[in-house]
């Protein structure tokens, strides 16, 4: 049980912080209910993927700064594809497109001993360049169920369809993978790469993996994107950084091995949220990105506080 | 004790070579273990072994010969295909992952968890909880897990690399006890150690490497020391550059350094000396034994647990390296890279140290700091084509630089740690001479060395550590190899051996 709450215990502060936050926005906006909760969620979906996305490469000890350009790749190559072949199949070659590029990311990586920041920096500017090749203006089309998809409630008000989707994707390809041997090889490799190598584990092609399975979230990230819109847009969002600092605010340790992913997603919602309070209380929106960082700052320092004192009292 | 023809013949290593570019680190390398025996793999500094270990464990590629484990020729090109092929290594540190916990570093291994408990137990850690994380865990724990975790996995080879190094005495006994029982199961065990205690309890032979090659196999029997000692020293070389310095320690002066009672965990556990200004001081001792501690707490980067170190009778506390440099206490530490900038110029890295003696603030006064800059450059005796860029010249060159500079600057006391590692001899023989001119010129030094033959060439005293303690400090002229290989394996400095 005190395992159970030292893994979550972070997961678990930050559900807490989020719940308040969401009391606050009721305080300050008591007209805030079930549409503006689906608005919120609908709007947090692309940094929710691209901050799975970043998780997963993090934990294993690299950095992708080339997740927001992938996902524009993404957006674009799942517009232009479903005018032609339709839902299902544009979807499912888009996810093994992000699942190659993430790859190309981590092969790179390894093959070339070149620091994962380079790398990634290099190819950000590769995954642009593709995206304005595949579609030099915003443009791509997108079947009606899908934009339906995420919009409204599921079955009860106030229970956002955009939440669900973001929770059966990202739970649907990493609780397996988690649990997995491969997961464990994850950790392993962000932990301790010497001592994962000596344990026999294949630290390459681990990383290649996770770099992969980065690739597959951020094709997520690019197709919600173009449901949210209707359309491919080839030019890159404002995910990249948001998606480092939801990775840190979620407790996952920059340099690998700690961490998961319900932490990260939670950061999400909160650095939304915190945005939305903002607005709503009329603050200047140039103040807003300082609040945004201060939080950021007084989140992690107070974790690492908390846990310093935990560790006097065991 | 089983019959030797009847056993199988479980790692039969032939003929291993290894070389990096052009140092041949290993020429031919044998080793053979069969089942229920239980071999020691010995050797000096610089014979090999480590690389023959990292052979073996598929860590690095050989260049030459061939590896067979059970007849197979094993395919070591990763630690996994070691593992694949039935080679289960225990190394000097742990492998346990530390954001893991227990259960999730056996899954990783694939070890089953019923198989390790039994071994855990035997071992003597009875309510190890298989949630804990390993991070959590103190690294004796961890070196029981680690070979616990090799055990269960049933290995046709175990190989132990010094297993028994951070352990207390009485997990010591239990180790040992399990690895016999193991081996008399059937297991083949390679066991690596500097302790001939334990070596004459646990192992049947000795093989022991010198320079890159086997040069011995032998049964262990009582007094079998002597000859291990033998072999791994083997014909000397001779540097042929008798050192001309007759020692001049003035009775009645005050040391430059004392220490006392100095403990720094992990490894170093109780050393007491006095260093006299003028002298040389050698410091003997295996990998391991705790050198590395005595070093870092001299020159400020830890804090020693206990003990004191006094510098001119005053007790110092440092807190920062700065403030070792600060009472004295200067270390030239072995990684040449740590201690130049090397980028800069030769002139530069000279002139570094004692730019902050000639001015504190404001420009540096360059025509007085030219004169002795130039002055300690000729003394070096270093190419002059590659002065602009300290990266430029040799290994040998660069540790020129990293002593010579000293006699530039003056210095109180000098610690060098391995000064001449990787070294050829003809620049061994030009940092010797300079180490005694900054002895001659006042400085105090403490000089640690992995070449035994070195004590005798540059130190007036040297200091044996052995297990984190001072075992003896013997007159330089008393030093020759085998009695401090001998003092330097704990044995006593006397022939006669029990």
């Amino acid at each position: 049980m005190r395992q159970l709450a030292q893994r979550h215990g972070w997961s678990a502060g930050l559900l807490v912080l989020l719940l308040l936050l969401l009391a606050l926005t009721k305080f300050i906006q008591p007209s805030f209910g079930a549409v503006g909760l689906e608005n919120l969620t609908r709007a947090a979906l692309p940094f929710a993927f691209a901050t799975a996305a970043m998780a997963v490469v993090v934990i294993v000890g690299g950095i992708d700064l080339s997740v927001a350009s992938m996902m524009a790749a993404c957006s674009v190559t799942v517009a232009v594809l479903m005018e032609t072949l339709g839902g299902i199949p544009a979807i499912l070659i888009t996810l093994g497109v992000g699942a190659t590029m993430g790859a190309v990311n981590g092969g790179l990586v390894v093959l070339t001993r070149v620091p994962d920041i380079v790398v990634t920096l290099a190819m950000l500017y590769v995954w642009e360049g593709t995206a304005l090749l595949i579609l030099n203006s915003p443009g791509g089309s997108m079947v009606g169920w899908m934009q339906s998809s995420i919009a409204g409630s599921f079955i009860i008000d106030g229970f956002p369809k955009a939440l669900i989707l973001t929770t059966i994707c990202v739970a649907v390809l990493w609780v397996p993978i988690k649990r997995s041997k491969l997961g464990l090889s994850i950790y392993a490799t962000g932990s301790d790469e010497n001592a994962a190598f000596r344990s026999g584990v294949a630290t390459g092609r681990t990383r290649v993996t996770a770099y992969a399975l980065g690739g597959v979230f951020a094709a997520m990230g690019g197709i919600s994107l173009a449901m949210l819109t209707g359309i491919g847009e080839p030019v890159a969002g404002p995910y990249l950084m948001a998606s480092v600092a939801a990775v840190v605010l979620g407790g996952v340790v920059l340099g690998g091995g700690r961490g998961g992913l319900l932490g990260p997603i939670i950061a999400v919602f909160i650095l939304r949220i915190v945005r939305t309070i903002l607005t709503l209380a009329a603050v200047d929106p140039n103040v807003t990105t300082i609040v945004e960082g201060t939080i950021m700052v007084g989140v992690v320092m107070m974790g690492a506080l908390l846990t310093m004192r935990g560790r006097k009292a065991t | 004790m089983i019959d030797k023809k009847s056993r199988t013949e479980l790692l039969n290593a032939s003929s291993v070579a290894k070389n990096f570019g052009a140092v041949q680190a290993l020429s031919d390398a044998t080793l053979n273990v069969s089942a229920g025996q239980v071999v020691a793999l010995m050797g000096a500094n610089g014979a090999g072994k480590s690389t023959f270990v990292k052979i073996l464990t598929g860590a690095i590629k050989p260049s030459g010969g061939r590896v067979l484990i059970r007849g197979k020729e094993a395919r070591v090109g990763s630690p996994a295909a070691a593992r694949a092929s039935g080679l289960v290594p225990v190394y000097q540190e742990p492998s346990l992952i530390p954001d893991l916990n227990l259960a999730e570093n056996l899954r990783l291994t694939d070890i089953n968890a019923d198989a390790f408990r039994i071994y855990a137990e035997a071992l003597g850690q009875t309510n190890l909880s298989l949630r804990a994380m390993i991070s959590d865990l103190p690294l004796a724990t961890l070196r029981i897990i680690d070979l616990a975790r090799a055990l269960a996995s049933n290995p046709d080879v175990l190989l132990l690399d010094e297993i028994t190094a951070a352990l207390p005495t009485d997990l010591v006994e239990r180790v040992l006890r399990v690895v016999r029982q193991k081996a008399d199961e059937g297991c083949g065990i390679i066991y690596i150690s500097h302790r001939f205690t334990e070596i004459s309890e646990l192992c049947d032979t000795a093989t022991v490497l010198r320079d890159g090659r086997t040069v011995g196999d032998l049964a262990i029997e009582p007094g079998v020391e002597n000859r291990v000692i033998e072999l791994m020293l083997g014909a000397k070389i001779d540097l042929n550059t008798q050192r001309q310095v007759t020692r001049k320690t003035k009775l009645g002066v005050l040391p430059h350094l004392s220490v006392s009672g100095l403990k720094v965990a992990p490894k170093l556990d109780d050393v007491s000396f006095d260093l006299y200004p003028g002298e040389v001081l050698g410091v003997v001792a295996l990998e391991g034994q705790g050198q590395d501690q005595l070093f870092d707490a001299l020159a400020g980067f830890v804090r020693p647990n206990q003990g004191e170190i006094k510098v001119k009778s005053i007790p110092r506390a440092f807190f920062h390296p700065a403030d070792a440099i600060a009472s004295g206490l200067t270390l030239v530490p072995g990684d040449r890279a740590e201690a130049l900038l090397s980028e800069r110029s030769v002139h530069e890295n000279v002139a570094l140290p004692f730019s902050s003696k000639i001015c504190n603030w404001g420009p540096l006064k360059l025509r007085h700091e030219k004169a002795r800059v130039e002055q300690a450059i000729k003394r070096l005796q270093i190419d002059t084509r590659a002065k602009g860029e300290v990266q430029r010249l040799s290994g040998g060159n660069q540790q020129k630089v990293t002593i010579g500079r000293w006699l530039a600057t003056g210095v109180d006391t000098l610690l060098l740690f391995d000064p001449t590692r990787g070294i050829d001899v003809r620049t061994k023989r030009q940092i010797y001479p300079l180490v005694r001119e900054l002895a001659a010129n006042g400085s105090a030094i403490l000089f640690y060395t992995s070449e035994l033959q070195e004590v005798k060439l540059a130190c007036d005293r040297a200091m044996i550590i052995f297990n984190g303690q001072v075992v003896d400090i013997i007159d330089a002229a008393d030093a020759d190899e085998s009695t401090l290989i001998r003092a330097a394996y704990g044995l006593s400095g006397k022939k006669e051996v029990a």
